[in-house]
């Protein structure tokens, strides 16, 4: 089967159930990222087998930007725009830059990422609800790139964040959900859409988050920096769906023993 | 006649501007085909509406920002 020949049937299943963001309905629950991507081609292909209808961008010094077409390819997939402030370290960064974003997308919509550290990539918790908190007041429709913790996660929302987007585990790991539980505890933790952001490595990863109650997925090196991105996004856009039909089936309990499924009524005695 | 320059940073990098020079004629001279472009004066964003009317002055700093790819 080709990406070409599932798209119809998955996008039946993703229609009949949708999810709001900041009252903007989307019916695909995988939000991609653009970062990592070989080329134009893969990126249209991606996004296209992806099924995505919310892709995240950056802000760059101009000479280091995208040719100006990268944005043509996504306007021509038809996806909305989510700039980052990828990079960002301080709240008085990440609060100017989304600023800026505002001016060169035209959107009250970003992802807020304020980092505290090199080598992991980790959210700075102090610096990301201070901007959060600032950003809100601005207008802005914030989704917060934050750790799994569920206090930090119900912090967020408190303050005003449309979206609690916590991390598998750091971003460009491809390590999966390092805290599966802290992860459900948070999905209980708030009102808001819940989604699952950094660390995924696989199709199981993407699956495993939505089986864990969260709404929806975003994902950029998995599929960016896969062998095929293509073939990839379509395996992630088929986990995504997967387990959120997984979810709302209901899994069953896990014990300890075996449990026969087959009935021992009637059992002969040989 | 010597033309008026004024000396400019312009993200990272000593500019020198001519002299009345506005955040949109350096937009336009540095856009490099985006139209998708935000500018940050001294730390402050200057919006679009506002680029033809902010003339630039002796070490001014300036981001020009583009688009590009990012998770």
């Amino acid at each position: 089967m080709t990406t070409q020949d599932l798209a119809p049937a998955l996008a039946r299943e993703e229609a009949a159930d949708p999810f709001v963001i900041a009252g903007e309905t989307f019916t695909s629950r995988l939000l991609l990222g653009t970062g990592g991507v070989p080329s134009l081609e893969t990126l249209e292909a991606a996004v296209r087998a992806s099924g995505s209808q919310l892709v995240t961008v950056a802000l760059r010094r101009v000479e280091a930007s995208s040719s100006a077409s990268m944005l043509a390819v996504l306007d021509r997939c038809g996806v909305r725009l989510l700039p980052n402030t990828a990079g960002c370290r301080t709240a008085r960064e990440a609060v100017l830059t989304a600023r800026l974003a505002r001016e060169a997308f035209g959107t009250d919509w970003v992802k807020l990422e304020v980092i505290g550290d090199e080598r992991t990539l980790l959210p700075d918790a102090v610096e990301l609800l201070d901007a959060a908190e600032q950003l809100v007041a601005d207008g802005a429709t914030v989704l917060a790139y934050t750790t799994d913790d569920p206090v930090l996660g119900r912090r967020l929302a408190d303050v005003g964040c449309a979206a609690v987007m916590p991390l598998g585990s750091p971003i460009g790991s491809g390590l999966g959900i390092r805290n599966p539980h802290n992860i459900a505890l948070l999905r209980e933790a708030v009102d808001v859409p819940v989604v699952l952001d950094a660390g995924i490595g696989t199709a199981s990863d993407a699956a495993l988050a939505m089986e864990l109650g969260c709404d929806a997925v975003l994902l950029a090196s998995a599929v960016t920096r896969a062998r095929d991105p293509e073939r990839m996004a379509l395996a992630m856009r088929q986990a995504v769906e997967g387990g959120r039909q997984a979810l709302l089936a209901g899994r069953i309990p896990r014990r300890w023993h075996a449990e026969a499924s087959t009935s021992s009524e009637g059992l002969p005695e040989l | 006649m010597e033309v008026e320059t004024v000396q400019v940073t312009v993200n990272g990098a000593a500019t020198e501007l001519a002299d009345g020079a506005t955040v949109a004629d350096l937009v336009a001279a540095r856009s490099g085909g985006h139209d998708r472009v935000a500018v940050a004066l001294n730390g402050d964003v200057v919006p679009r509406g506002s680029w033809p009317r902010t003339p630039l002055s002796p070490g001014d700093a300036l981001e020009v920002l583009a688009p590009t790819a990012g998770g």
